[in-house]
C-alpha cells in the first residue's frame, strides 16, 4: 500500500478521494431513486431489494391525473417559453443596443423578483390576482412562471446580442441588407445560442415550478410538482421515486441536446456585471 | 481623368468635441487615395461619413456626380472593409461572399462563378466551404475584401484593413491590394494611422490633423516637401534644429540656407536623416560628436550630439557607418533644409 501511495504522490490521492465523496454526494441519490423506482419490497439492512418490479410504474401511469398533470405542465412550460421569448427578446436586443437612460438600472431591477423570499412575492401576487381575477386561470399560472424566468430571459439574450459587433452589423448593412434584413440574417443567427440556452432554461424552470403554482393554479391546474407532493404525502416512497424520473428524463433530455448547441460560457456570459 | 468622388465642405462635430470640419477631397477614377493620421484626427470618420454610417452635420458627398449624402449604407454605390470583425462566423465563405449578391436577386450561376472569381483575386480559390473560424487573420481580411470586391463598388472604402495583422503579412497585403487595384481599376479610399503603409500603397496621400485637412499630395511629394511642421514630423523620420531666418537665408549652426518662404526670426528646421552628411571634424555646418550607431541591416542610423547639444539623426551606408566610433568627431552638414515658423513649444535642438 505505501509503495503505491508514494508512486502515485498524496496530491493524487486526495484527488481521488474527492473525486468519489463528489460521486457519491451526485450519483448516490440518483441511483437510490432508481432503485426504489423499480423495487418490489425493500426492508432497511437489505442493500437491494428483495423483490423487482414495475408496480408503482403502472399504478402511477394509470392514475388519471397524472397522466393530466404531465401534459399540462408541458403545455404550461412551452406557454411560458413563447411568450417569453416574444416579451424578452426584444427587450434584451433594446438593452444591447439602445441607449437609454437609467438602461443599468433596469436590467438590474430583474434581479428584484430574486432578491426577496419567494413566498412573499407569490402572496403578495396572489392578493393582486385576487383582484383581476386570475386566481385558478391558465394565465395566472403561466404569468407566476413567467416572473420567475424574466431575468434569465433577458440577460442572457442580451449579452449575446452585445457578443455580436457593430462591424459585424454594419457590413452586412454595407453589402446592401437592409435593417430587419440584417437582423434576420446575422444578428438573431449569431445570438441564436444565447437565446436556445435562456430558452431551455425558462421551459425547464417552468416545469419545475411549485410554489406560485400552488397558490395560484389550485385546485384546476395541478402540474407535474404539485402532483408530486400529493403522491409522496400519500403513497409509499417507490411511487415518489417513479414520479420523479418521470419529471427528471424531459429535464435530461433537453440538457442534453442544448450541451450539444450552446457551451456554457454563453450562459457564464449572461452574468457578467459590465 | 474622372472625378468618381467628391467630398464638399463636411463636417462633423462630436459632443466630445472632436469631428471633422470643412473637408473638401476629390478623388479621380481608379485613385487609391490615403487618409492619414493619428488616431482622433478624423480620418475615420470621414471615411464613415462616405460609407453613410455617419450622417454628417453639413456638407455634400457625391458619387459618380450624384449626391449620397441621404442615403443609407445598403443604398449606397460603396463597400467598406473594416479593421476587424468583418465576417459573419456562422456562415460559410461562401455565404459570407454571396451574402450581398443574393440580396440583389442574382442568379445562383453566377453567384457561384462570382464567388469563384473573387476568391481567386485574393489568392483564396476553393475556400468556399470554410468557416471564418477555421481562417487565420490574414486569410480573414482576404475574403473580406473579396466580398468587397465582388459587388464592384463605385468606391471601395477600407478601414484600417491591415493593422490586425502581424508585419510581414502586412507587407504582403499591401502589394495584393496595389495588385487588385491594377487589375480591377477600383477607386479606392484607405484609411491609416501608419504613415508607411501610406507611402507604399498610395496614389495620393490626405495628411490630416484636429479634424482638418494638412496637406493633400502624392507620397514623394509629402515627404519631399512637408507643407506644415506636424507634416514633417509625421512623415517619415525627421531631425528638428533650431535655427534664425533673415531675408534670404536661414542660418543653422555655422550653415546657410535658403528661405523660399521669407521667413523671419528664429524657426525650426527641418533635415531628413539621409540628407545629413557625416564628414570630417572642421567640414560642414556643424560639429559633434557620434553618441550612437545602430546597423539596420543594409544601412545604419547614427546619432550625433551637436556642441550646442541637439541630437542629429543620420542614415548611411552600412560601411561608412562602421567606420565611426562612439564619441569620435565628426562634421556635419546638411544636403537639403526645410525652415518652418516656430511653433509655441520648443521643438529641442
Amino acid at each position: 500500500m505505501l509503495w503505491y501511495f508514494r508512486s502515485v504522490g498524496p496530491r493524487r490521492i486526495v484527488e481521488f478521494l474527492l473525486l468519489t465523496v463528489f460521486a457519491i454526494f451526485f450519483a448516490g441519490p440518483l441511483i437510490n431513486l432508481a432503485v426504489l423506482a423499480f423495487s418490489g419490497q425493500w426492508t432497511y439492512p437489505d442493500a437491494l431489494p428483495r423483490q423487482w418490479s414495475l408496480k408503482w410504474w403502472s399504478f402511477v401511469l394509470q392514475k388519471g391525473d397524472i397522466a393530466q398533470s404531465i401534459s399540462l405542465s408541458f403545455l404550461i412550460a412551452a406557454i411560458v417559453t413563447v411568450l417569453s421569448v416574444v416579451l424578452c427578446i426584444p427587450a434584451a436586443y433594446a438593452f444591447a443596443r439602445i441607449r437609454f437612460p437609467l438602461k443599468r438600472l433596469f436590467l438590474f431591477s430583474f434581479l428584484l423578483t430574486h432578491a426577496f423570499p419567494k413566498m412573499g412575492l407569490y402572496v403578495s401576487i396572489a392578493v393582486l390576482f385576487y383582484r383581476l381575477g386570475l386566481m385558478n386561470t391558465l394565465l395566472g399560472v403561466v404569468l407566476i412562471h413567467m416572473i420567475n424566468v424574466l431575468m434569465f430571459m433577458t440577460w442572457i439574450p442580451t449579452a449575446a446580442f452585445r457578443n455580436v459587433h457593430a462591424a459585424q452589423e454594419e457590413s452586412a448593412r454595407d453589402v446592401g441588407a437592409s435593417p430587419f434584413r440584417v437582423f434576420r440574417s446575422v444578428t438573431l443567427p449569431m445570438a441564436m445560442p444565447g437565446i436556445i440556452a435562456a430558452s431551455v432554461f425558462t421551459f425547464l424552470n417552468s416545469l419545475d415550478e411549485a410554489q406560485g403554482t400552488f397558490l395560484v393554479g389550485i385546485p384546476d391546474y395541478k402540474t407535474m410538482p404539485i402532483v408530486m407532493y400529493s403522491i409522496i404525502s400519500d403513497f409509499p416512497s417507490s411511487a415518489g421515486a417513479v414520479f420523479s424520473i418521470i419529471l427528471t428524463a424531459p429535464t435530461l433530455i433537453l440538457l442534453l441536446a442544448a450541451q450539444r448547441l450552446v457551451s456554457a460560457d454563453v450562459l457564464a456570459s449572461g452574468f457578467q456585471v459590465k | 481623368m474622372s472625378v468618381q468622388l467628391a467630398i464638399r465642405n463636411l463636417s462633423k462635430r462630436y459632443k466630445t468635441g472632436e469631428g471633422v470640419a470643412d473637408i473638401n477631397l476629390e478623388v479621380a477614377k481608379g485613385e487609391l487615395v490615403t487618409l492619414l493620421g493619428p488616431s482622433g484626427c478624423g480620418k475615420t470618420t470621414v471615411l464613415r461619413s462616405i460609407g453613410g454610417f455617419l450622417e454628417p452635420d453639413s456638407g455634400d458627398i457625391l458619387i459618380e456626380g450624384r449626391s449620397v449624402v441621404n442615403l443609407p449604407p445598403e443604398k449606397r454605390p460603396t463597400s467598406m472593409v473594416f479593421q476587424s470583425y468583418n465576417l459573419w462566423p456562422h456562415m460559410s465563405v461562401y455565404d459570407n461572399l454571396a451574402f450581398g449578391l443574393k440580396i440583389r436577386k442574382k442568379p445562383k450561376a453566377e453567384i457561384r462563378e462570382a464567388v469563384a472569381g473573387a476568391l481567386r483575386l485574393v489568392r483564396l480559390p476553393g475556400a468556399e466551404k470554410k468557416l471564418p473560424g477555421q481562417l487565420s487573420g490574414g486569410q480573414q481580411q482576404r475574403v473580406a475584401l473579396a466580398r468587397s470586391l465582388l459587388l464592384q463598388p463605385a468606391v471601395l472604402l477600407l478601414d484600417e484593413p491591415f493593422s490586425a495583422l502581424d508585419a510581414k503579412l502586412r507587407h504582403e497585403m499591401r502589394e495584393e491590394l496595389r495588385e487588385i487595384q491594377a487589375q480591377t481599376g477600383l477607386t479606392m479610399v484607405f484609411v491609416t494611422h501608419d504613415q508607411e503603409e501610406a507611402l507604399a500603397l498610395s496614389d495620393r496621400i490626405v495628411v490630416m490633423n484636429h479634424g482638418r485637412i494638412e496637406q493633400i499630395g502624392e507620397p514623394q511629394r509629402i515627404y519631399d516637401e512637408p507643407k506644415s511642421l506636424y507634416v514633417a514630423r509625421f512623415i517619415g523620420k525627421m531631425n528638428f534644429l533650431d535655427g534664425v531666418a533673415e531675408g534670404e537665408r536661414v542660418r543653422v549652426g555655422g550653415g546657410e540656407y535658403p528661405n523660399p518662404k521669407k521667413l523671419s526670426g528664429p524657426v525650426a528646421v527641418a533635415v531628413r536623416p539621409e540628407d545629413v552628411r557625416v564628414g570630417e571634424p572642421g567640414e560642414g555646418e556643424v560639429q559633434g560628436r557620434v553618441k550612437q550607431t545602430m546597423v539596420l541591416g543594409h544601412y545604419a542610423e547614427v546619432s550625433i550630439e551637436t556642441d550646442r547639444g541637439a541630437l542629429v539623426r543620420s542614415f548611411l551606408p552600412k560601411d561608412a557607418a562602421t567606420r565611426l566610433s562612439v564619441g569620435q568627431h565628426v562634421g556635419v552638414a546638411f544636403a537639403k533644409t526645410i525652415a518652418y515658423p516656430k511653433p509655441n513649444e520648443s521643438t529641442g535642438g
